[in-house]
């Protein structure tokens, strides 16, 4: 009972982080003298319990103190992760780290074959394969931690094998439009896929769809800042051998660059995975510094157009800025959902999410008027359906989105409704891309 | 009467210290010390020791083992060192200042100065 109680203690104060595993010997030793002591006084054991937590202090202000004096801890935190004594820590290290490591070594395996990224033929075969290359090794990893059962491994087997036989034995014309849509919509696709893995086959739980948006996030920053240290390596390595007289590059380009980018990817998944409960999530952060100058940036654009009164101009380039630009605002709306408090009241951060939405509806809508006034003046092609699809599909998002946000302004409730929306959108994207991939090359004769 | 937050706070420092020039001791008992000494009149908030004892540690003064308690315990000791009895000696001349500085005031005198007379 005691024991119980004493264990119960340590665990709730071993929560603060300034509080380390030493520092709770040292206040549990003090607890357990204080208690015999009461009790030898004649006090029961429950009574003693309480009257020596009492006496210990209130925790926020203890926890102070120690953050007071040992500030540096609050940081450390952010380089070993919660429970690194533990052996399950040890063994997902050593699976991601083998798992980079194959990765790693898979970019390299065409080479065998005489297929060299920086070579005429190569670049194209990798950017095909690049993400059948590297993406499984992340699956497994996502799988294999999320125990994921063996219907849910034969249908990402089944995806990937898929995906490596149309992009492959699909007789497309090189470099035409309907490969180089496949090339960038592969990878979507594939990405997408990896939710099945991340969310260990319950896919369907809107909760869990939700922690993969999450992660995918988080992923993204990561991968970035491993990419600007790996960039740092590359440079000094070069710089250094040069000071030594030998050229570096070819090893860097054909060695460090492919391997470390293969292997990065593992890393920030897992590091992810590792520091979920660590640090504030960077990507609600960005959101919240986002919003504001995005909703700038769309009243601007507005403002011009209905100031010049002309109509946009759309070129292939605009096409995709328009389109990363609306992958973008969804995506802060959905980080933005995702980090919100589903209690907290609507407050101005929510109006600023609700203008963005409405700007990106009105965005959307010019963008998909000047598409279709193309097509009916042109007709099809890849290019234009492509976009004339993500763009009825972004619109309709956001339609909805604004719906809802209209309503949780009003009513003052409805996040969970917002989430589900945005979360089911997920498999609308997936099976777009999807289309993309296997359907466009079809209908517009591989050009 | 109990002592206020800021006087418990400034004592911490030369209490610790003295206690430990008595001899090598650990956390618990040094609250037990300081309750003896004053007839239990200087409560401290217990966890509140802790940070003040690693302070001291991390400035020099105090050196830290880990022990067994009677029951078996671990247990952390901590004891004095070279530079925290040089500490103790400053700190006890800064509080001789302090002492002799309110005995000159009316603060000390027997019967306070009624105001306005």
């Amino acid at each position: 009972m005691l024991e119980e109680r004493i264990a119960e203690w340590r665990d709730h104060v071993g929560r603060r982080e300034a509080i380390q595993a030493g520092d709770l010997d040292e206040l549990e030793d003090h607890l357990r003298s204080q208690v015999s002591d009461l009790q030898a006084a004649g006090l029961d054991p429950e009574e003693a319990f309480l009257i020596a937590v009492k006496r210990m202090g209130a925790l926020d202000a203890l926890s102070r103190e120690y953050a007071r004096e040992y500030s540096e801890r609050l940081w450390k935190r952010l380089v070993i992760p919660p429970g690194t004594a533990g052996e399950g820590w040890n063994r997902e290290a050593t699976v991601a780290v083998a798992l980079a490591v194959a990765a790693g070594v898979a970019i390299k395996i065409p080479e065998l074959f005489g297929i060299r990224w920086d070579g005429q033929a190569g670049t194209l075969w990798f950017a095909q394969n690049v993400s059948l290359l590297i993406l499984p090794f992340l699956a497994a990893f996502l799988g294999w931690k999320r125990a994921l059962p063996a219907r849910g491994w034969a249908g990402l087997a089944g995806g990937f094998v898929a995906g490596a036989l149309v992009v492959n034995l699909m007789p497309f014309q090189p470099e035409g439009y309907t490969m180089t849509l496949a090339i960038i919509h592969l990878p979507m696709a594939l990405w997408l896929a990896l939710g099945v893995a991340y969310t260990g086959g319950e896919w369907r739980d809107p909760r869990q769809r939700m922690n993969f948006v999450r992660f995918s996030g988080e992923w993204f920053i990561y991968y970035v800042l491993i990419a600007l240290g790996g960039g740092v390596l590359m440079g000094l390595t070069m710089l250094l051998f040069e000071a030594a007289g030998l050229d570096a590059e070819p090893l860097v380009a054909r060695w460090i660059l492919p391997c470390g980018a293969a292997g990065a990817v593992l890393v920030a998944g897992w590091l992810v995975e590792a520091k979920q409960s660590v640090i504030e999530n960077m990507a609600p952060v960005l959101t919240m510094v986002f919003t504001p100058l995005f909703t700038l940036l769309l009243l601007a654009f507005l403002g011009t157009v209905a100031w010049t009164g002309s109509g946009i101009n759309i070129e292939r380039e605009v096409l995709i800025a328009f389109d990363l630009l609306l992958v973008v605002v969804v995506g802060l709306h959905l980080y933005a959902i995702s980090a919100r408090d589903p209690q907290a009241e609507p407050g101005l951060f929510d109006k600023l999410q609700f203008l963005l939405v409405v700007c990106a509806l009105l965005v959307d809508a010019m963008a998909l008027w000047a598409i279709l006034a193309r097509i009916t003046e042109f007709g099809f092609t890849p290019n234009r359906t492509a976009a004339l699809g993500e763009n009825l599909i972004l619109l309709v998002n956001l339609v909805g989105a604004a719906v809802l946000y209209v309503r949780f302004l009003r009513v003052r409730r409805g996040v969970a409704s917002m989430e589900r929306w945005q979360t089911g959108f997920l498999p609308v994207y997936l099976l777009w891309a999807a289309v993309v991939v296997v359907v466009f090359p079809v209908i517009f004769g591989f050009m | 009467m109990s002592i206020g937050k800021d006087l418990v706070a400034a004592s911490a420092t030369p209490l610790v210290l003295a206690i430990l020039s008595e001899g090598e001791s650990y956390g618990y008992a040094i609250i037990k010390r300081v309750e003896e000494l004053s007839g239990g009149e200087l409560q401290w908030t217990d966890g509140m020791l802790y940070p003040v004892l690693h302070r001291l540690e991390r400035a020099g003064y105090l050196e830290a083992t880990w022990g067994k308690s009677e029951s078996g315990r671990r247990r952390k000791y901590y004891r004095l060192t070279q530079e925290g009895e040089a500490e103790l000696a400053e700190q006890r001349r800064q509080w001789q200042v302090v002492d002799a500085t309110l005995r000159g005031t009316p603060f000390h005198r027997r019967e306070m100065i009624p105001q306005g007379t």
